[in-house]
């Protein structure tokens, strides 16, 4: 017996004696963030309907396998073989280890998927099943610390889909200053995750927060009350981003495939 | 107006005990502490509650009101349903001594555990000097009250009795993180240490302990976050790793 049933402590035989509804936050979470994955991964394995007419989706950019549709490489920079060991290796499985590398190391989401995932704990004061528990002190959770390399990373895939997004400016004979629904949604997906980035804590370390002396420096100061107030709403930034850049990939495959016709307002 | 309101009370020691009902009048305004003092006074002459200013600043009527850690000082007896009983436990954290009261020595062991402030050498008593800036941080760790909701209500150690060797807990980090911020001290090994003595490891940021916090200490955010990405600093930063720094810095 341990936990709330240890020796010494209260003998109540409930594992939590909430009334509330406290069950509901991470069953949503969950229901959510499964969708997601389920979602994600049929669509890194799928490797087409991802560009059409400028617009390329944020799970393929950028597009480094020689399987790429030529338009949606940037810089004719595609080093990566189609193919490893004989398999067709779609281009969205070159990069995904970065931005699900971000998610997965984020502060916030790790509270999301430690209580809906792993039910640890499922929510406050509700007894956890685990019989043992080490944190994030040992491998493979020890690997959380990585979170900074992911950040530096994400911030390089945010200029990327920046560009994509002004890219997406560009009418489908190629010529400038044309805007569409897929500018709109492709601008919104980069904006998210901009706002994601920045709030995010390591950023917000980074910045400033690891100064002892603010009033040494001040700029980093300055900086550092900035990304604290977006920090303040890093969780729904990262709801947004995740819903935008989801939304964003719909998008474009449902353009691609031509079920959805990209409107142009000008 | 007064109203008859259903209250169960956890009665008991170490050794045993259960949750008893009774029927007792609540007044509107009344707070949980107040229909305690009135069962207290009324019926159940030998319970035993920790309580002291009523003024949710003293830290002392910590308990578990409906399963969740709060001041029963602050929690307002109107927030719960008419037809609501409202259930009352000791801290489930740690060991109970009788009905409502627990030891938290576990917690004053843990305070001693962490490093005191370290006064620069150069600097006499009296002449040092800050600027605002640079206490604001170190300031909200201070509203601090000791009602140890926050160890409560943490599962490294609420669920796991055997993680109390190795775990300061969240009270403890927004102190190492209060000095490890602090402009004027000169410990140096406070990140490490933090790390590899007071589990700062151990936490996984579910953030239960900014939750119950009655003095809204963004704890997890502001003190165990900072903590755990200044240990990323020493030990973890691909950017400090390529400059070679990491070597230098072990040495503080």
């Amino acid at each position: 017996m341990s936990g709330v049933f240890s020796p010494g402590r209260a003998k109540i035989k409930e594992r939590t004696l909430r009334t509330d509804k406290w069950w509901l936050e991470p069953a949503i979470t969950f229901g959510v963030l499964f969708s997601f994955v389920i979602y994600a991964t049929f669509r890194a394995f799928e490797g087409a309907n991802y560009y059409k007419d400028h617009l390329i989706s944020p799970f393929y950019s950028p597009c480094l396998s020689e399987a790429c549709v030529p338009e949606a490489v940037i810089l004719g920079f595609a080093p990566v073989s189609a193919e490893i060991l004989n398999f067709a290796l779609s281009p969205a499985l070159i990069i995904l280890i970065f931005p699900l590398g971000f998610r997965m190391t984020c502060y916030y989401y790790r509270k999301a998927y430690y209580r809906s995932f792993w039910l640890s704990p499922p929510a406050c004061a509700v007894a956890e099943p685990h019989t043992k528990y080490t944190g994030e002190t040992r491998a493979p959770l020890i690997l959380q610390n990585a979170h900074r390399w992911f950040f530096y990373a994400g911030l390089v895939f945010n200029v990327i889909l920046t560009y994509d997004a002004i890219i997406s400016f560009k009418s489908v004979e190629g010529e400038w200053g044309h805007m569409s629904v897929g500018s709109v949604v492709l601008t919104l997906s980069a904006t998210m995750l901009w706002l994601y980035s920045l709030s995010c804590h390591t950023c917000r370390h980074t910045i400033g927060g690891r100064l002892k002396n603010f009033s040494k420096h001040p700029l980093r100061y300055k900086l550092w009350t900035r990304v604290s107030f977006l920090n303040h709403y890093h969780q729904q930034f990262a709801w947004y981003s995740l819903a935008a850049v989801a939304f964003a990939d719909i998008y474009v495959r449902q353009v691609a495939t031509g079920a959805w016709t990209n409107f142009y307002f000008f | 107006m007064t109203r008859k309101l259903n209250l169960r009370i956890w009665r008991g020691d170490a050794t045993n005990g259960a949750l008893q009902d009774v029927i007792v009048e609540a007044n509107e305004g009344e707070v949980v502490l107040d229909v305690i003092h009135r069962v207290q006074a009324t019926q159940m002459g030998d319970l035993a509650v920790r309580w002291n200013c009523k003024a949710g600043k003293c830290g002392s009527c910590s308990m578990e009101i409906n399963g969740k850690p709060r001041l029963a000082c602050m929690t307002q007896v109107a927030s719960y349903g008419d037809d609501e009983t409202i259930t009352v436990t000791p801290l489930r954290a740690f060991p109970v001594i009788k009905d409502l009261v627990t030891d938290v020595s576990f917690n004053y062991r843990k305070a001693m555990e962490i490093p005191a402030y370290e006064h620069p050498k150069e600097l006499a008593p009296g002449d040092a000097r800050m600027e605002q800036i640079d206490v604001e941080r170190s300031q909200e760790f201070r509203k601090c009250i000791e009602c140890f909701l926050c160890q409560d209500t943490c599962h490294v150690i609420r669920d796991h009795e055997e993680n109390k060797k190795s775990f300061a807990g969240p009270r403890f980090f927004i102190r190492i993180a209060e000095l490890d911020m602090h402009p004027l001290d000169t410990l140096k090994n406070r990140k490490r240490t933090a790390q590899e003595e007071h589990g700062l490891g151990m936490c996984n940021i579910t953030k239960c302990c900014t939750e119950v916090c009655p003095e809204h200490i963004k704890i997890t955010d502001n003190a165990i976050i900072p903590m755990k990405e200044r240990v990323v600093d020493i030990k973890y930063d691909p950017a400090r790793m390529f400059a070679g720094l990491l070597k230098r810095e072990k040495r503080n």
